[in-house]
């Protein structure tokens, strides 16, 4: 095998690479908006393996009962840190309880936090959020006679990628809007795992059509079978077909 | 008689000029898409991540990684691009989307948006409105006058918690079209039966006509 092989067979192989295992307390982000472009089996192994007390850095942390919500379920998460809860009575149950922290970050402010995370930027000032509640506690700047928030970034312990096409070295194609948050949680952990629909071989993918290059990633598998729920499916008719 | 809500789309779809992108919310504003003219030529951005989105998809073309913020399946243009969600809201807080066309629950005279919660009900969280309110290069609100209990939504202050500051460029409600100016809302186009004197008795803030 090459030594720079990140290939495990399945997700348990996968998780038993984590230095030191997944551990209670952990911080997790995971790729995926409402629970289009989920890391489905990641998800379900960190159900299996039951760490508790876990903060979920994710956009929706689930929705309708599936995803991440089946973690909320099984009371593993302590902390939320997303920018919504609707449609997610799992995470609206327990938020209203007490059982769980929420830190709301508007949708653009989490995307970059997270790159920033990745990046290593020590922190960031943007116009969102400006005499807003999220401006709590956090310093303004005024530049140019505009008046910007500091955000500060984020990182995690693991993060949990859904990617359509992956090789032996990680580097990732997506897909569609399955991308979302996926290639920037990728960058803002200490180990990223990385769940693909098809793997091919080295050089397969050209270095032009790679979305996210292979040094964000740890360890990757392939899962074909995945759901791919959908929230709301919407159609329209065919000119001509019978309106129901 | 005011506007219908179909009326009150029209006119918000009569705001999109040719070539511009626009960013349409969740609910009433997700329809204008349909009023828009054939001659109009439009690119749609869905803040998940996808620029060029279409219309709903046929049954046997349904997609269930094509979806847009509302996470409905959507279908994607020819031409159209999807991008991860740091460059989605990049390009919207960049000044790269010309228009965004937004539900409301108050606006009030400085152009202050109050759209994300509601006090005593259930917190859902803000989502992308405070970025898209805060970035777009141009804000229009669609929102019905008054709340369900009667009190207007067009206000000298906001009771509600805030989405951004001095974000809305005009307010389309079924009374009018209105724009906030500092003091007072100036109503620019209002329907031909509904009078001064509703107008104002039904707004909690100063009007003009103009």
């Amino acid at each position: 095998m090459n030594p720079t092989d990140k290939v495990v067979a399945d997700v348990t192989a996968a998780f038993a690479a984590i230095p030191g295992g997944l551990k209670d307390g952990a911080r997790i982000m995971a790729g995926g908006f409402g629970l289009s472009g989920n890391a489905e089996q990641c998800i379900a192994e960190i159900a299996r393996l039951k760490p508790k007390g876990l903060t979920i850095i994710s956009n929706n942390c689930g929705n309708q009962g599936k995803g991440l919500a089946i973690l909320l379920q099984q009371r593993q998460v302590a902390q939320v840190i997303c920018s919504y809860i609707g449609g997610n009575p799992d995470l609206e149950a327990q938020y209203l309880s007490g059982e769980i922290a929420v830190e709301l970050s508007p949708q653009g402010t989490l995307a970059e936090r997270i790159r920033a995370g990745g990046a290593g930027i020590g922190g960031f000032l943007t116009p969102t959020g400006v005499g807003t509640l999220v401006a709590n506690g956090k310093e303004t700047h005024e530049l140019d006679g505009k008046t910007y928030l500091l955000e500060k970034p984020l990182r995690a312990d693991l993060a949990i990628v859904r990617a359509a096409v992956g090789d032996p070295d990680g580097n990732l194609r997506f897909y569609r809007t399955s991308r979302n948050f996926n290639p920037l949680v990728a960058t803002a952990a200490d180990f990223t795992i990385a769940e693909v629909d098809r793997l091919v071989g080295r050089g397969e993918l050209d270095a032009d059509d790679i979305h996210l290059p292979g040094i964000y990633v740890d360890c990757i598998f392939e899962y074909t079978k995945h759901d791919n729920f959908i929230e709301h499916r919407t159609t329209r008719p065919r000119q001509g077909d019978p309106t129901p | 008689m005011s506007w219908s809500r179909e009326e009150m789309v029209q006119q918000a779809a009569a705001e999109i000029r040719d070539g511009m992108v626009v960013n349409l919310g969740i609910g009433m504003p997700t329809l204008v898409a349909n009023h828009v003219a054939p001659s109009i030529r439009v690119t749609f951005q869905s803040e998940n991540g996808l620029l060029g989105m279409g219309p709903f998809p046929y049954d046997d073309e349904v997609d269930p990684q094509i979806i847009n913020a509302g996470k409905q399946t959507v279908t994607l243009l020819p031409g159209g691009s999807v991008f991860d969600s740091a460059q989605s809201f990049a390009m919207l807080r960049g000044g790269h989307v010309d228009l965004a066309i937004l539900g409301g629950l108050e606006v009030n005279t400085r152009g202050d948006l109050a759209n994300w919660a509601v006090p005593g009900k259930m917190v859902t969280g803000m989502g992308g409105a405070m970025d898209l309110a805060a970035g777009a290069r141009r804000l229009i609100v669609l929102q019905t006058h008054n709340a369900k209990d009667g009190t207007s939504k067009l206000r000298r202050e906001l009771t509600l918690p805030v989405t951004a500051l001095r974000c809305v460029s005009r307010v389309i409600t079924e009374l009018g079209v209105f724009v906030p100016t500092g003091n007072t809302f100036v109503c620019i186009q209002k329907p031909d039966t509904v009078t001064h004197e509703t107008i104002v008795a039904s707004t909690d803030a100063p009007v003009t006509f103009g």
